[in-house]
């Protein structure tokens, strides 16, 4: 069965489109629209998006896959993502990483069985000074400690 | 004298509304250059003041805008280079959430003086709230006639979008960033063509950082003589230096181009915790070569960090305690690049996963005896050997750990096995 956009996101899509002289160029923002709207990028979507933008799949599965932030599968609703970078390891971030895989009971990479959390490994977040830190979707919390990653976890609902 | 340039507003609420960037004098560096200047003025000011791109090169920005064609059929283009991947670094982030509209003062300067009209800026895609910062600053400007069609009624043209990255080192590399900008992988160009004549869409390309661009409007303000005062006289101004590690004050420092090292970690970042000593800095970013505790007298500039052996880059500054072992650095330092390496060129895909390989079974006590000295040689052949330079960052700073350290790592690894 093929993915039919609403009209709205073609809509959208359009506008993305009108800022560059090549419909490719879209490609990045309007992965990140419709997987802000999907929650993840299937192969429908990635052949929908192809269609819309006049590229041949592969082109679009090419880049999907190159890139850390376009996911193929589910994610929790909130995704933990923890720097293990090198400011991050020198404030103990893997103690960070440690102590959410304890507490959530998953490995890295892993969602919890109830589909509430995401936790992922990530490379420098670019806050190296509020070092250790992590990003939950997209905010980042800084200066973490286990004390301070459980009142974090406590007021997502 | 105050050093503070750029980030003398980062206090003041609210600052990245246009309002209260006007009420500052914000847009009049935009005035003077658009209505007093002709294009060349502009450019030849920047040339004059000596400013060095503050991404990683260090390349002077008034020679890179020189080398686009001033008379070409194609359109021109502006890349903001935003992506600030190199681990470390959050000088950028930290510019566009306390003050965009000075990077957009710089852009339109830029624009102006190269005659673009099309301006993007690449952020990496972990900054998704600064990049809505980003658009709504640049709404603001198009509602104040800073952008879009006949700015300042000279009729000069400016559109400028924002364009997230999603999670790639390489696309801070400026052809990679075409690419990935193009709507592809972010594989890096074979250069030459350089981006000045064949870039964006085929076209002529000018590609800065955000920190160089934000410099601009101070150079239109104040002349280059006031820009070169505060820093050295082949790299005007100041730097936004970013601490972090094992200082008692991580954070940013503005301070002039040419501060010695060792006074920005002992007294701007208040020196190490009680009881522990330096060891050894990385002054530019994971990709510059690392300097050992005996090595830190030495001017932040970059010639100076050049010839202390290593480079500026992005003027990010990882401070690491004598509690750390080198190997536990080298451990990351192998791991990030194995990871983003793009897997173009066989000498990096390779290469960093084979370094990455030993330095793990270095750490798991596994290590043989002739490893210190593979890695030594297998860096020393990616070196040079790649199209962009991600292959000499994840070389230099092995060979540099396995060179200077090499006692160290080669204890370690007998106290493991």
């Amino acid at each position: 069965m093929s993915r039919e956009f609403t009209a709205d996101l073609k809509k959208r899509v359009e506008e993305i489109t009108a800022r560059y002289p090549s419909r490719q160029a879209a490609l990045l923002p309007v992965l990140h629209l419709v997987q802000s709207e999907t929650g993840f990028l299937s192969a429908e979507e990635e052949r929908a998006i192809a269609s819309l933008l006049g590229l041949p799949p592969i082109k679009v599965r090419e880049v999907v896959t190159f890139y850390t932030m376009f996911t193929r599968k589910p994610l929790g609703r909130f995704h933990l993502q923890v720097c293990s970078n090198l400011s991050c390891s020198l404030a103990d971030g893997e103690r960070i990483l440690r102590h959410l895989q304890a507490k959530l009971g998953i490995g890295v990479g892993e969602t919890t069985p109830d589909g509430k959390y995401t936790l992922t490994e990530v490379e420098c977040l670019g806050a190296c000074e509020q070092a250790p830190c992590m990003m939950v979707n997209f905010d980042y919390h800084g200066n973490l400690d286990p004390e301070k990653v459980d009142r974090i976890l406590k007021e997502l609902k | 004298m105050e050093t503070k340039v750029l980030t003398k507003g980062f206090e003041l609420d609210h600052l990245f509304r246009i309002g209260v960037y006007l009420d500052q004098g914000g847009y009049r560096a935009v005035k003077k250059a658009l209505t007093e200047w002709k294009p060349e003025q502009v450019l030849d000011e920047v040339k004059k003041a000596n400013l060095r791109g503050r991404g990683g090169a260090g390349f002077p920005a008034g020679l890179k805008w020189s080398f686009v064609p001033q008379k070409t059929d194609k359109p021109k283009y502006l890349c903001v280079n935003a992506d600030e991947g190199e681990p470390g670094t959050f000088k950028d982030r930290s510019i566009m959430a306390h003050d965009p509209h000075l990077l957009i003062e710089g852009i339109i300067i830029a624009a102006y003086a190269v005659g673009i009209h099309t301006a993007y800026i690449y952020i990496r895609g972990e900054y998704e709230l600064i990049a809505r910062r980003l658009e709504g600053a640049i709404g603001e400007a198009y509602a104040n006639g800073y952008l879009g069609k006949n700015i300042l009624g000279i009729g000069f043209d400016l559109d400028l979008y924002v364009h997230r990255g999603a999670g790639a080192y390489i696309c801070g590399e400026e052809t990679g960033l075409l690419e990935s900008l193009e709507g592809k992988r972010g594989n890096p160009r074979l250069k030459p063509p350089f981006p000045a004549s064949v870039g964006l869409f085929q076209s002529p390309t000018v590609i800065n950082n955000v920190e160089t661009l934000a410099s601009v409007p101070f150079i239109v303000l104040n002349g280059a003589a006031w820009f070169l005062e505060r820093g050295l006289p082949k790299d005007g101004g100041t730097r936004i230096f970013g601490v972090s590690g094992a200082v008692n004050r991580p954070g940013i420092y503005e301070l002039p181009v040419g501060t010695c090292l060792r006074e920005i970690i002992f007294d701007h970042a208040g020196g190490l915790k009680p009881g522990r000593a330096l060891k050894a800095v990385i002054p530019g970013g994971m990709s510059s070569p690392v300097l050992t505790a005996d090595e830190v007298d030495v001017k932040m500039d970059c010639d100076g960090v050049a010839a202390a052996g290593s480079m500026l880059g992005s003027g990010a500054i990882i401070v690491i305690d004598d509690r750390t072992p080198i190997l536990d650095v080298l451990s990351k330092v192998a791991k990030f690049y194995a990871h983003e390496s793009c897997g173009q060129c066989t000498p990096c895909r390779l290469g960093t996963s084979w370094i990455h390989k030993i330095v793990k079974r270095m750490a798991a006590g596994k290590g043989r005896a002739d490893d210190v000295d593979a890695l030594i040689r297998l860096s020393a052949n990616i070196k040079g050997r790649t199209l962009c330079p991600l292959g000499d960052a994840a070389a230099l700073p092995v060979l540099a750990i396995a060179k200077k350290f090499k006692a160290e790592l080669e204890n370690a690894m007998r106290g493991n096995a």
